[in-house]
């Protein structure tokens, strides 16, 4: 039970079963995104031309900060209980409960993009001049970038005063290239006007990077005090 | 010279800055001395 | 030690009066921005100071955690000392002189190269156990002052000179500010943790602004590419004037950023020495609970 994949599988598992029973995450996290887009629909008004050009950038705003709500909750779960505790006692691995975690996270998130896309799409009138089949490299590498360093960060902030705000500060500047990457990706795929590959490569590169660096120092983190 | 003012700007605050960070330092070290001495008086 | 801190003190004082003298009054007008310019003698050096500090913070921290293990500290300096011997050793190869851009010597790239492995063993030598981790926190708070200053005295240079106080996409602009954010985040983690381990968690945020910085670069870069910015003019030589102005008031400017670094790290010193004598108080205070001594410390609490 402790090699990697059965540690990572059975945390996956029970996260995905404690969100499916309980479900007031996934619920309160879905009236937070569509808050968020009719916000954005009142303050950027969609005429069609100009819409196309900007969306790209308010999409990914409006994932960013549903990511940074869902990243506080996961791991706020391990601390009732003592769970982290006996977790870091234990001798499973630790890239186990990493790589479960942000998986949980990822697909979490990848649920609520699905979910706020078409809403961008109807309240802005969208119809994509470029590829679209790009768009779903594009999101999934995004989406991956912001989770993978949220859930690092979320774990890092465990232990600070203010933890709440303490994850968006740690994950904003250094997602920043990632988040040039998704909306400058996204535009270009919306407008048609360049290619989105550069963009897709450097979302890949930003990826391995950073889940390498997490994987070789979350064991680290997680047995911080 | 209406360009001259940025120049001015730009020197002054520099060196505000750099008084303002050291200032911290010396107002951080005067409390530190006196946390010390106080500990010292108490044991 | 004091003493030679002050008189170390009164030679930067002196330097930086003869720097700012060169750079208000010896270094020639600039034909096309005017006057204006001489703000590049405090815009430019600041940020190579900056960016040194920067760079001190991410050796400390790498070795801040390479310590936490032997094994791995071993492996660490072979890789480092790797680095530097095959990085050197490249730079005189043909085919990688063909990749470097034009006007970038071998020399100076080799120069670059063999800095990481000087700076790791020289700090890994001065700068035993705890200490590494002083240095880290020095680094990070002086270099976040003067990138303040960069980014303050950047707008304001560039307002008189390309008619906008900030070039969206300006690359060293952005990258510098980016920096910024990143070791100002840093800073804030370190404040904010009350983890017994924030020394190594703080070590691993600092590891992964490293490693951010050249995809912050890339990224900027392209996008750039992309997107037609205002033509914002540069490169070309130097009158040599200048550049002598440029240099001084740069040694200047890292002797005085090497002054602030060692109060900053006496301050440390000082700041943990306290925390330690609290921490005994503590520990020896409450076993003499019982003793007459303990309405004058409760008291004083």
């Amino acid at each position: 039970m402790n090699s990697l994949w059965a540690v990572t599988a059975a945390t996956l598992v029970k996260d995905i079963r404690l969100e499916w029973r309980s479900k007031d995450a996934l619920n309160s996290m879905l009236f937070f995104s569509l808050l968020v887009v009719v916000i954005f629909v009142f303050s950027f008004d969609p005429l069609a031309e100009e819409s196309r050009h900007i969306v790209g950038g308010l999409v990914w705003i409006a994932f960013l900060f549903a990511a940074v709500v869902a990243l506080n909750q996961t791991w706020a779960r391990e601390l009732r209980n003592q769970v982290l505790d006996a977790y870091r006692v234990s001798p499973a691995s630790a890239n186990g409960l990493f790589i479960a975690k942000t998986l949980g996270n990822f697909i979490f998130v990848c649920v609520l993009e699905a979910l706020m896309a078409p809403l961008f799409v109807i309240f802005y009138n969208l119809h994509v001049l470029g590829p679209a089949w790009q768009l779903i490299p594009v999101a999934l590498l995004g989406t991956w970038a912001l989770v993978v360093n949220g859930t690092f960060f979320a774990a890092m902030s465990l232990r600070t005063r203010n933890r709440e705000i303490m994850l968006p500060l740690l994950l904003f500047p250094v997602s920043i290239p990632a988040v040039i990457g998704m909306v400058a990706g996204t535009t270009a795929i919306l407008t048609g006007e360049n290619s989105a590959h550069f963009y897709i490569v450097l979302l890949l590169t930003y990826d391995v990077v950073f889940t390498t660096a997490s994987l070789a120092l979350f064991k680290a983190i997680l047995h911080a005090e | 010279m209406n360009s001259f003012k940025f120049l001015v700007a730009a020197y002054v605050a520099t060196w505000l800055i750099h008084t303002f960070y050291i200032g911290t330092l010396f107002s951080r070290y005067r409390r530190l001395r006196q946390s010390l001495k106080e500990l010292g008086k108490r044991k | 030690m004091k003493k030679l801190f002050l008189i170390l003190a009164g030679v930067t004082a002196l330097f930086l009066a003869y720097a700012s003298y060169l750079a208000l009054k010896v270094a020639p007008t600039d034909a096309l921005q005017g006057d204006v310019y001489r703000i590049i003698y405090y815009h430019v050096p600041s940020a190579w100071t900056a960016f040194l500090l920067f760079f001190i913070n991410f050796i400390a921290s790498v070795q801040y955690l390479a310590r936490t293990k032997a094994s791995l500290q071993k492996a660490v300096q072979w890789l480092v000392l790797a680095i530097g011997v095959i990085g050197v050793i490249a730079t005189f190869l043909p085919q990688v002189q063909a990749l470097l851009p034009t006007g970038m010597r071998p020399s100076a790239v080799a120069t670059t190269v063999v800095a990481f492995p000087a700076f790791y063993f020289l700090l890994g030598w001065k700068f035993p156990g705890d200490r590494m981790d002083m240095l880290a926190l020095t680094a990070a708070e002086v270099g976040v002052v003067f990138c303040t200053i960069v980014l303050v005295t950047g707008p304001i240079w560039a307002r008189p000179v390309w008619g906008i106080w900030w070039a969206p996409g300006d690359i060293r602009l952005t990258s510098t500010l980016v920096l910024w954010l990143i070791y100002v985040s840093y800073l804030v983690l370190r404040r904010f943790s009350n983890s017994a381990q924030t020394q190594i968690i703080a070590a691993a945020l600092a590891v992964f602004g490293a490693l951010d910085v050249p995809l912050v670069y890339f990224s900027i870069w392209f996008f750039r590419t992309q997107h037609p910015q205002p033509v914002i003019g540069g490169g070309g030589s130097m009158d040599p004037r200048m550049l002598h102005t440029l240099l001084t008031s740069w040694m200047a400017f890292l002797c005085f950023a090497f002054l602030v670094c060692w109060s900053r790290f006496r301050l440390e010193l000082l700041k943990r020495e306290a925390e330690q004598a609290e921490a005994m108080e503590s520990l020896v205070g409450a076993g003499t609970a019982a003793k007459a001594s303990v309405p004058l410390s409760r008291s004083a609490r």
